[in-house]
């Protein structure tokens, strides 16, 4: 990061300043290509792309800018492309190969209409509340792509935490300050009193983002009066729910957005040192962090006497060690302490007694990330959106079997038919949507028969499921809910952290019984005992893991008691899932004895000679149903 | 334990403090340097920290991340979070498993592959996915695992029964990012 004379920032003129600098490289005067580099981006493939813009525009000694940025949200269309010429719309290009990059650049300055997703006119900053035109006349849109304002995708859709996500690059700390950046920390700092400060968070109403829903206010105003010195921040980004991935982004495409939200908070609570513990599986969300963190310190917006205000404030990274349990409050407090991550009792709540016996504020990623805008925009503002009992927007990462997989931010209250049929555009293939399943392993599966429920804490609760950190995987007739139970259970039995004999043996009988009646030996009092059980382990448990363990068998038994029947009675499963119940078949009139599923068979169970028709040997056959993914003729039937 | 981890270790402990709280970012340095724990290494680090061998130990065999035995030379790593079980995590960790041919530990005899399960890489909507060392793959349906496996298998001589197994037919070879038709 350039020293541009003016660190350590000092004013909002200090900061102008800089947000001048990160305005010319947010819109440079040259066309400007970006990529969109997050995990995801670069698993389908971003990398490669990256390299081979820079080879063209070096190679062809082209004036054109190339940056890096975070996730937009459109995984569906990784690896992402966008071109940004002045004056005109931004085009988005998507499943960009590196061959399509050099055709796409080399077409410049026009963008070419082919491979286009849509356009961007402008952007809405939620932030500052202003609109930023990129246009400099009219708009001049490309023939037959759609602007993001006209995408079901995109239209419905409200960015505070995901404001700056794909819009900027996540290694520039002076586009993040163009953005609006830091503002809010000046204003908390040198306008508003430790106490206003809470104030305005808990008139915003806004509830813990990581899964419980507890007032966020609220638990600062503890922290805040507790005594004890010093006093910790915790960025709770242990994102260890299977299917959610918000937070990744977050800290992958806006990191000075938790880390503003952060240094806010501990300045309302009185707290010196900020530790943001992030889960080993994401690489490239604690180099982000780190880099953030790195810039801060010179720029003087960590360290001692921030904005000249006095109240000094230090952050590390703590890098977990994969141990899903550590996402709960005071395992995570355990192992940043350096020990195994069991929970503890509570009371004492963290708020009072947590990081080395002192008050802590513990806040999921989500919510420090909003914190900058409930300052900068006030609290009244933040409750007005969403619902009376659940505030401001939710992210949502949109996975499973549906037609736009994508991380998706949307006021509280938006119903699951709006999110699934409407943002998500449905299920692919024209099948039927069975469920949604929220919350993670604690969280339960939804019948599409309940979409019109609004997607807020106290609904999801009263369906079964909760609103948790916001994974949403929808499910299709190919899924059976009896596998999904046993899935759960089989994650809760080696995640349990083995303290409570209740979770520990209880989550292994559960997923005993399950796994018994996926293979077709249930009978019908297990559904009773299955019952039983659940209520035990949620009684007894001591911390959230255990406590709503349950949870799936609970909410598929509630909803789809039909199939676990099935399953029981007539040993059928009838999305054709359980391996002990399904054979797989090759149709003799359709297949043509081409050979694929020969090769492909892991039990070598497949027999034929080339060109003459396939038989599966049952004997031999694992039922991996690889014969039946790799036939181009549909000729293996599964019953 | 061998001179030479030995010899890496050292200067390692030498960059922490002796505070409990380092416990499990010595750990992870050592992991990442060595791939495993080595029983020597546990030994040093207890007694740096002076903390028994026991509160080690349970925190080497508590968290996920931490092996006590020696990895292959590849950590494959195939994602069962639900995204990619709905689309078929789980065969694919099988195939891997097969295709590795490693054992119950999960380590190849010829140290070539160890494979693990992980919980979620959170590329949910790339499903299914599978990480190998430090590059992350997307849409890898059990059918494209040989393929995929086969620039991280040893360079054979030619005429070895492996070159003699046909090859996966060639579109479902997987190049990053999968089948974008």
């Amino acid at each position: 990061m350039p020293n541009h004379g003016a660190y350590p920032l000092r004013s909002l003129e200090d900061l102008q300043a800089v947000a001048e600098l990160g305005r010319q490289r947010i819109s440079p005067a040259q066309p400007k290509i970006m990529i969109g580099m997050a995990t995801c981006g670069q698993a389908a493939g971003a990398t490669e792309v990256l390299e081979a813009v820079r080879e063209v525009v070096a190679q062809d000694k082209l004036p054109y800018v190339v940056s890096e940025t975070g996730c937009i949200g459109w995984c569906s269309q990784e690896p992402l492309l966008d071109i940004c010429i002045p004056g005109r719309p931004r085009v988005t290009y998507g499943r960009v190969t590196p061959a399509r990059a050099r055709q796409i650049i080399r077409a410049l300055p026009e963008p070419k209409p082919q491979w286009a997703l849509a356009t961007m006119p402008g952007d809405e900053n939620t932030l500052t509340g202003y609109y930023t035109s990129y246009l400099a006349g009219e708009d001049t849109p490309l023939r037959g792509v759609k602007s993001y304002r006209d995408l079901p995708l995109f239209k419905r859709q409200l960015r505070i935490v995901m404001r700056n996500c794909g819009l900027i690059d996540p290694a520039s700390f002076e586009e993040y300050i163009a953005r609006g950046g830091y503002t809010a920390l000046w204003q908390a700092l040198r306008t508003q009193t430790p106490q206003q400060v809470v104030d305005g968070v808990t008139k915003s109403g806004i509830r813990g983002r990581g899964g419980a829903g507890f007032p966020t206010g609220r638990k600062w105003q503890t922290v805040r009066e507790a005594p004890g010195s010093p006093k910790y921040v915790i960025c709770n980004a242990d994102e260890g729910d299977p299917g959610a991935y918000m937070d990744r982004g977050v800290l992958e495409g806006d990191p000075h957005s938790v880390l503003e939200g952060m240094t806010i908070g501990a300045y309302a609570m009185g707290a010196s040192e900020g530790i943001i513990y992030v889960r080993e599986e994401y690489p490239l969300a604690v180099a982000r962090m780190k880099d953030a963190i790195r810039q801060s310190e010179v720029a003087g917006l960590l360290g001692a006497n921030i904005f000249g205000s006095g109240f000094g404030f230090t952050v590390r990274v703590v890098t977990g060690a994969g141990a899903f349990v550590c996402g709960e409050e005071t395992a995570l407090i355990r192992s940043i302490e350096g020990k195994v991550g069991e929970p503890q009792q509570r009371p004492p709540y963290p708020a009072v007694r947590g990081l080395n016996g002192k008050p802590t504020c513990i806040n999921n990623v989500e919510t420090w990330a909003n914190v900058p805008v409930i300052i900068a925009r006030g609290g009244e503002w933040f409750a007005s959106i969403g619902t009376p009992g659940s505030k401001g927007t939710k992210v949502f990462s949109l996975v499973g079997n549906i037609e736009n997989t994508a991380l998706i931010e949307v006021p509280m209250g938006t119903t699951l038919a709006e999110i699934v049929y409407e943002i998500g555009g449905g299920i692919p293939g024209n099948r039927e949507c069975k469920a949604i399943q929220t919350g993670g392993p604690s969280g339960g599966c939804i019948p599409a028969s309940k979409f019109n429920l609004p997607v807020d804490y106290d609904s999801l609760t009263a369906a079964g499921s909760i609103m948790g950190s916001g994974g949403m995987i929808v499910m299709d007739d190919h899924t059976c809910m009896v596998d999904i139970a046993k899935y759960f259970l089989g994650f809760l039995e080696d995640e349990s952290c083995g303290k409570c004999f209740s979770c520990r043996e209880g989550t292994q009988r559960l997923k005993e019984i399950v796994q018994r009646i996926s293979e077709g030996h249930g009978v019908d009092e297990d559904l009773v005992l299955l019952e039983e059980l659940s209520w035990m382990v949620r009684e007894v448990s001591l911390c959230g893991l255990g406590q709503t363990a349950a949870n799936p068998v609970l909410s598929t038994l509630r909803y789809f008691r039909e199939e676990y029947l099935e399953h029981i009675h007539h040993q059928r499963c009838p999305a054709k899932v359980c391996r002990q119940l399904i054979t797989f078949a090759i149709d003799p009139v359709t297949c043509n004895g081409c050979g694929a599923c020969v090769q492909v068979c892991s039990g070598k169970a497949i027999l034929g000679e080339k060109n003459k028709l396939h038989t599966i040997e049952q004997a031999h056959c694992t039922k991996c149903g690889a014969c039946m993914d790799i036939c181009k003729f549909d000729a293996v039937t599964v019953n | 334990m061998p001179q030479s981890e030995l010899g890496q270790i050292e200067p390692l402990l030498q960059e922490f403090d002796n505070t409990r709280a380092n416990l499990i970012p010595i750990l992870q340095q050592i992991q990442a340097t060595c791939s495993y724990l080595p029983q020597e290494a546990l030994r040093r680090v207890a007694r740096k920290l002076q903390v028994p061998l026991s509160d080690v130990y349970q925190v080497a065999t508590f968290y996920r991340c931490f092996s006590l035995k020696p990895r292959g030379k590849h950590l494959v790593q195939v994602c069962l979070g639900t995204a990619c079980h709905v689309r078929g995590g789980q065969k694919v960790l099988e195939r891997t498993q097969v295709e590795t041919g490693v054992d119950a530990a999960g380590t190849s005899a010829d140290m070539q592959f160890t494979v693990e399960a992980v919980r979620c890489l959170g590329c949910c909507g790339l499903a299914p996915v599978m990480r190998v060392d430090k590059t992350t793959f997307a849409h890898v349906e059990q059918t494209k695992v040989r393929g995929l496996l086969t620039r991280y298998r040893p360079r054979k001589p030619a005429t070895s029964e492996a070159e003699k197994t046909p090859a996966v037919p060639a579109e479902s070879t997987l190049v990053h990012g999968g089948d974008h038709a």
